[in-house]
């Protein structure tokens, strides 16, 4: 199948639409509107719903109904509607049923603006809707690959009954790039056990998040936390670049990642021995891989668009052992590699230590630099 | 090998397309490419710049400070970016309606009066045609006949009438000698 | 002792609809006649396994357990936009939603609104019974003006905070509504009124002619401190005059169906 040349968003839309997404209920926001546009006119085409919510409340409540019949289901929207989302997302979470999100993260808090962030990670990875759960968090770097986990969201959404989040950045929806779209896939025939029917085999089914007694609640958090347990052990995933015989490696995800890349590359032209590690899961986290490095290497320097929130992860892992130095812009501002290969050349050149937070030494050369 | 292009301009001048336009080439070509817009919140007007990069290999950063060229279509584009080309890059600048020179003598400097040239061919909306082709004329990045290609292959089906004069456009900004009279 | 044989007739049974457990309502409240209301008309209609309920947040979120059919608990205020959700995924299923006013006409305004305006294909059954039951008796946006209530001790002050919603009235606005009518539980005669209206409401969704929504004005004699029967006679002298009783919207095509 030949490569087109197509935005993220209409991609990530066409691909889920290929991967047989049964029902698209959404909300429009800039800049993941293409999303819902897109799909505005190919999901009717095929016969299947698609329904402009009232709000992004409406829109996951709406997920949520469609998710309770075992459908392939899914919203999309960016960060100011996903936090209004949080509440549905919880509920569905509770009452295990699979959904796909995606976020097209931008420039915050509050309305903040359109340009491409990474502010929501803590949010996506770490929570944000109430109560013990955890959401599987797929997070991209290029069209090509925003196609190719889109049909991955669904699979791994079905097969642990679980959110899985594709977190994109506004760059990544916006941006072109030839990628090609695999072919539609017949919609699911195979109904789940759990999913509401109408009682039309004779048996009654319940689905709810409602769990009165304490110990019953446990037992489901107990279910669920094994399950995420199941999903850390069999779904990591990242790419590695000139890590074999790095000294020192970056890591970012996205767009940070990508552009690290080309910072990683112009301090290889330089003969520093700089490698990069790019989480494509950033739930569950590649600790393993990240592990291993620490054994290996100098230092480490994670690069966001954000305040560093990947950095906490990377420092759980890290424990110390090695120095950790950050590098992020904030508010929809998309570092260039330049920036990037300046902090890689001072984590080379030192002095580097493990005294202290990164995040620290950051604010302050930041401060300097934007005032 | 990887080359980047920004492109710079008013709303309304074709700056999306051109840039889609390399891309599209770019690709057909075999090449790794982005395209990526500055989006702003304002539907119509406004300035619009989009950054192209054509590489060998995978690519990594779409975003480019120090593009080895740019092409301004007007007076805050061409103020807005040329400190940022790359030594020894190139800029071509739409002479027809901006009134300054440029001031950098690291660099190719390109003046095109284009929206003369795309009047003389009967079609004033080719303006950013003629720019693109002007670029191919002193940039090694992409052959005229792959963006013709291009051209056919992706012009929007509403658009199909105007293919000619886009291509004729094309040729006419690629034979240009800086200078020069426009011939109607 | 004589025993003469005579004809037994069958004059009351539990409908099928109606799981046979003791509800954790208390003592005269209404819910329990709303429930059983629902359950006949899905057995007359032979749609027992054939619909999903959705359950609410308030007193009835435990309606899922009384049922004989296939349920989902929605979160406060979202389950129009649930059954949205399964009915365009499942459209040959009757989907209806069950909730109070607290979650309806407060927190779920915009849910309400988006569905019945976009003609959405399901019932709502709406209990109207002018209180947060399940919280403790809070003012609730149905609280009638002047209202003593947990949040409003010294009555409901339309000045300060504002004036009751009449559900019925605002959604037969919307060009997308087709079925929306108010009815009591008071007494036996409303009471069958209702039955009907259910009824109707169910059928207008099972012919696809769109939006429908009875409103049941319902009592809640412990919040409101006092006994059933004062809580039915507070009904008839207080609510009907500020929610009459009658049919808001009824579709001309809606207006054909007979039962």
């Amino acid at each position: 199948m030949a490569k087109e040349l197509i935005k993220g968003n209409t991609a990530v839309a066409e691909a889920a639409l290929r991967a047989g997404l049964e029902a698209y209920f959404g909300y429009p926001i800039t800049p993941q509107s293409e999303l819902l546009e897109h799909l505005s006119g190919r999901m009717p085409e095929l016969g299947r719903p698609f329904v402009q919510a009232e709000s992004e409340l409406g829109a996951i409540n709406m997920v949520y109904g469609a998710a309770c019949t075992g459908k392939r289901v899914m919203t999309s929207s960016s960060s100011p509607g996903v936090s209004l989302m949080m509440e549905g997302l919880s509920y569905i979470a509770g009452t295990e049923v699979p959904m796909v999100l995606v976020d097209v993260v931008r420039g915050g808090p509050g309305l903040g603006n359109i340009a491409p962030a990474q502010g929501d990670y803590n949010q996506i990875v770490h929570g944000g809707g109430h109560g013990d759960y955890r959401i599987i968090v797929l997070a991209p770097s290029s069209v090509q690959e925003a196609v190719d986990l889109t049909a991955l969201a669904f699979d791994l959404a079905d097969k642990y009954r679980a959110i899985t989040c594709i977190m994109l950045d506004g760059s990544i929806g916006q941006m072109m790039e030839p990628a090609e779209i695999p072919p539609m896939q017949p919609l699911k025939t195979d109904i789940p056990d759990w999913a509401v029917r109408g009682a039309r085999d004779g048996e009654k089914r319940l689905l709810t998040s409602i769990n009165l007694d304490p110990p019953a609640q446990e037992a489901m958090n107990l279910r669920l936390m094994t399950r995420w347990q199941a999903i850390e052990r069999n779904e990591v995933r990242y790419k590695g670049y000139y890590l074999d015989d790095a000294d020192f490696v970056v890591v970012g995800f996205g767009t940070a990642g990508r552009i690290s890349l080309s910072a990683v590359r112009a301090a290889r032209e330089k003969g520093l021995k700089v490698g990069l590690l790019r989480p494509i899961t950033v739930a569950p986290f590649p600790n393993t891989v990240l592990d291993e490095l620490t054994e290996k290497v100098e230092g480490f320097l994670v690069v966001e668009m954000n305040a560093g929130q990947m950095l906490e992860d990377v420092r759980l892992m890290v424990r110390g052992r090695k120095p950790v130095e950050f590098f992020g812009r904030m508010g929809g501002v998309v570092p260039f590699p330049d920036e990037v290969l300046t902090e890689i050349e001072r984590l080379v050149k030192g002095p580097r230590t493990t005294d202290g937070h990164p995040r620290d030494r950051w604010l302050a050369r930041l401060a300097e630099t934007i005032g | 090998m990887q080359q980047e292009v920004i492109i710079a301009g008013f709303g309304g001048q074709g700056v999306l397309f051109a840039g889609q336009l390399l891309a599209y080439a770019g690709m057909d070509e075999g090449k790794e490419v982005t395209w990526i817009p500055s989006y702003g919140p304002e539907m119509r007007g406004g300035t619009a710049n989009c950054t192209v990069v054509i590489s060998d290999e995978e690519i990594g950063s779409p975003f480019v400070k120090n593009p080895a060229a740019v092409i301004a279509m007007n007076l805050p584009s061409l103020d807005k970016y040329e400190h940022l080309v790359r030594e020894g890059g190139t800029l071509v600048v739409n002479l027809s309606i901006v009134d300054r020179q440029v001031t950098r003598d690291d660099i190719q400097v390109v003046n095109i009066p284009a929206n003369e040239i795309a009047e003389a061919i009967g079609s004033k909306r080719a303006v950013n045609m003629v720019m693109i082709g002007a670029l191919l004329g002193n940039m090694d990045l992409l052959s005229l006949e792959a963006l013709e290609a291009a051209l056919e292959e992706h012009l929007p089906e509403r658009h199909q009438k105007f293919l000619d004069a886009n291509k004729e456009a094309l040729r006419r900004g690629a034979a240009y000698q800086p200078g020069e009279p426009v011939k109607a | 002792m004589v025993v003469t044989d005579i004809p037994t007739k069958i004059v009351y049974e539990r409908p099928e609809a109606l799981d046979p457990r003791v509800t954790h309502y208390c003592p005269g409240c209404t819910h329990g006649v709303a429930h059983r209301l629902v359950a006949e008309a899905l057995d007359e209609m032979g749609e027992v396994e054939n619909t999903i309920g959705v359950a609410s947040v308030g007193c009835s979120v435990f309606a899922y357990n009384y049922f004989n059919i296939d349920f989902v608990e929605a979160a406060h205020g979202r389950a129009p936009a649930m059954a949205t959700g399964i009915k365009r995924v499942l459209p040959d299923r009757l989907v209806f939603t069950y909730q109070g006013d607290g979650d309806l006409a407060s927190i779920g305004m915009g849910e309400i609104v988006g569905a019945a305006s976009r003609g959405e294909q399901i019932t709502v059954i709406f209990i109207n019974n002018a209180t947060y039951g399940m919280t403790g008796g809070q003012m609730a946006p149905t609280s009638l003006p002047g209202q003593v209530t947990s949040s409003s001790p010294t009555g409901r002050d339309v000045t300060r905070q504002g004036h009751p919603i009449q559900t019925a009235e605002l959604l037969s606005t919307l060009t997308g509504s087709s079925y929306i009518v108010r009815r009591s539980l008071h007494n036996f005669r409303e009471t069958r009124r209702a039955k009907k209206a259910i009824r109707t409401a169910f059928e207008v969704q099972k012919q696809g002619l769109g939006f429908s929504l009875v409103e049941l004005l319902s009592n809640c004699p412990t919040n409101w401190g006092m006994s059933a029967v004062e809580s039915r006679d507070w009904i008839e002298e207080r609510m009907l005059a500020f929610y009459p009783l009658g049919d808001y919207k009824v579709s001309s095509a809606v207006a054909d169906i007979k039962i």
